[in-house]
């Protein structure tokens, strides 16, 4: 904690349980992770390590049996605006309005920004996304992509502290992604703005993130953390991006590899 | 992959290319307008009047090949008998009866339904208390609280009242609340993320994300009120002073005038035909289909 000020989200040691009918779940145990301002901060990690889970505590859908979150030094206990969160489904659109009155509506909702301020900064967001022609079509006219863009527009508009971003490329072709994951980088090249960023692409970590955090499973631990320098102006290079994934793909599956290495050997 | 199984792995050579697509122009329009012809099969009010009329063409034939007018009037006689009472305002006033106590009964039965609904949304014990009224009384008929309703209210509009928001309000209740069950998650928690709660929350984001559920519970909720209304007055229509259509039928069946019981039922069918195709249509059309959440 060089610089205190700067701290944005602080996780410290939090444990999630969850019930599910038959059993409780421990999700993750004792995570610990700091965010700083204009992180792009990547929770990477396979499937059953808690990283959705530790993204919907974050954003206050659930409590923490052990452990803290702070958001600006302020303990989190229950959703709120200054978090906004993107999903993976599209259906975090409401169908009912266009994308215009989606992004409109949060900055109602909670009374942030009010009438012509309101209108000016949705349509603001809507064409940085890259869809001020489609400002008046409804969800089920666009594409995923677009509804995509919509859901990010929505989030941005709000100028939360932190994004969090819960596997929001998944659903996408991989065509779409890919052109989705330079936009969102283009786009925090202009805004600078915090982001918390949760999936499973070892890719898609490298490519986005600036500083990733691998989780081990089961219940989910800190595994690791590591800096990542691609962006817009200084991409990897293909050895150094081999690299790094390299390094993460044996922190990922390195159980694995142990379980089978005994059977190798014979 | 065993013995036996050759696996052929001799590959066709083909060469690439690379080159400019063919030119499309010869295509004319890429959009081209429907004809009047598609245009008007594809007009679902033209196929459904279509149907009407040959409804009432097979009505006016077999009227007119029984040619019975005690037992099944044509459907012109039934027309006369209703144009001439609607203008000496006995039918007017019966409808205008019915429709006055229906409205109220219907309104009083969507309030109530919203009210219990969003205690059920906001509360396990709301939701408990709901669906177990709802278990009982969804499938006691409405007519069958009538005997009640006239020792408790006494004969008239009250008692009616009452019985309609029976047959309305479970119903409404029922779809409503399987409705906002339907819910995606990811939408509930969009919507919380905002910080939305209580009333606020079930308003602005359960109401419209379940309303393809809420809106087939008031049009379900709709036909059981107009049953319901016309059955009981059929009972008890003449207590109140002005009796509605159910007593318009029964009075004229009293009379042996077949053709004013087909004028009335005609009345209650074409009044719920308007209401179904002209008002749920049109807010259909500018709701669930428009949000694209119903065909």
């Amino acid at each position: 904690m060089t610089e205190a000020g700067n701290l944005v989200l602080d996780v410290r040691g939090v444990t999630l349980q969850y019930k599910t009918p038959q059993h409780l779940v421990t999700a993750t145990y004792r995570i610990d992770l700091e965010v700083y301002e204009s992180d792009r901060f990547v929770i990477l990690g396979p499937s059953g390590c808690g990283k959705s889970t530790l993204l919907k505590a974050i954003g206050g859908f659930m409590a923490p049996i052990e452990g803290d979150i702070f958001l600006r030094g302020k303990k989190v206990v229950k959703p709120g605006p200054d978090r906004m969160m993107v999903f993976q489904e599209f259906e975090q659109l409401m169908p009912w309005k266009t994308a215009l009155g989606n992004v409109l509506f949060p900055m109602k909702a909670t009374g942030r920004f009010k009438g012509k301020e309101a209108y000016e900064r949705a349509t603001a967001a809507l064409s940085k996304v890259g869809l001020a022609k489609f400002v008046d079509s409804y969800p089920h006219m666009l594409s995923g992509g677009m509804k995509m863009r919509v859901a990010i527009a929505r989030a941005m508009a709000m100028e939360p502290d932190i994004l969090l971003m819960d596997e929001p490329f998944a659903a996408l072709d991989a065509l779409t992604r890919r052109k989705m994951q330079e936009d969102l980088l283009a786009l925090w090249d202009q805004l600078k703005f915090t982001v918390l960023f949760v999936t499973h692409s070892i890719e898609e970590a490298i490519r986005v993130g600036s500083r990733i955090l691998v989780l081990s499973p089961h219940p989910g631990r800190v595994r690791a953390e590591m800096n990542s320098s691609y962006s817009l102006g200084q991409p990897l290079d293909d050895a150094a991006f081999g690299l790094l994934s390299k390094k993460i793909h044996d922190l990922v599956f390195e159980d694995e590899a142990e379980a089978k290495l005994p059977g190798a050997l014979v | 992959m065993s013995g036996g199984l050759i696996v052929k792995t001799q590959q066709v050579a083909r060469p690439e290319f690379d080159r400019v697509p063919i030119d499309a122009t010869t295509v004319g329009e890429v959009v081209r307008p429907l004809s009047p012809l598609q245009r008007l099969l594809d007009n679902a009010l033209f196929r459904r009047c279509a149907i009407l009329a040959a409804l009432a063409l097979i009505w006016q034939l077999y009227a007119l090949w029984l040619h019975n007018s005690l037992l099944f009037p044509t459907l012109t006689d039934t027309l006369k008998v209703m144009i001439h009472d609607f203008g000496d305002g006995t039918l007017l006033k019966r409808t205008e009866a019915s429709l006055e106590v229906l409205l109220i009964g219907y309104a009083a039965g969507v309030v109530l339904a919203a009210v219990l609904t969003t205690l059920a949304v906001s509360t396990r014990l709301g939701d408990d208390i709901l669906s177990t009224l709802t278990a009982i009384f969804n499938p006691l008929p409405a007519i069958a609280l009538l005997p009640l309703a006239l020792i408790w209210f006494g004969l008239g509009t009250p008692s009616l009242v009452f019985v309609l928001v029976h047959g309305v309000l479970w119903a409404i209740a029922l779809n409503t609340s399987s409705g906002f069950r339907s819910v995606p998650e990811t939408l509930r928690m969009s919507g919380r993320n905002y910080g939305l709660s209580g009333v606020r929350y079930v308003v602005t984001v359960l109401m419209p994300a379940a309303f393809p559920s809420i809106l087939t519970g008031i049009k379900i909720g709709w036909a059981f009120a107009w049953r319901t209304l016309i059955a009981a007055e059929l009972v008890f229509g003449v207590s109140s002073r002005s009796g509605g259509l159910g007593w318009y039928i029964f009075e004229a069946r009293e009379e042996l005038n077949t053709s004013s019981v087909f004028a009335g039922l005609l009345t209650v069918i074409i009044i719920g035909l308007l209401v179904e195709s002209v008002l749920f249509r049109t807010i259909e059309a500018h709701t669930v289909e428009k949000w694209g959440m119903q065909r």
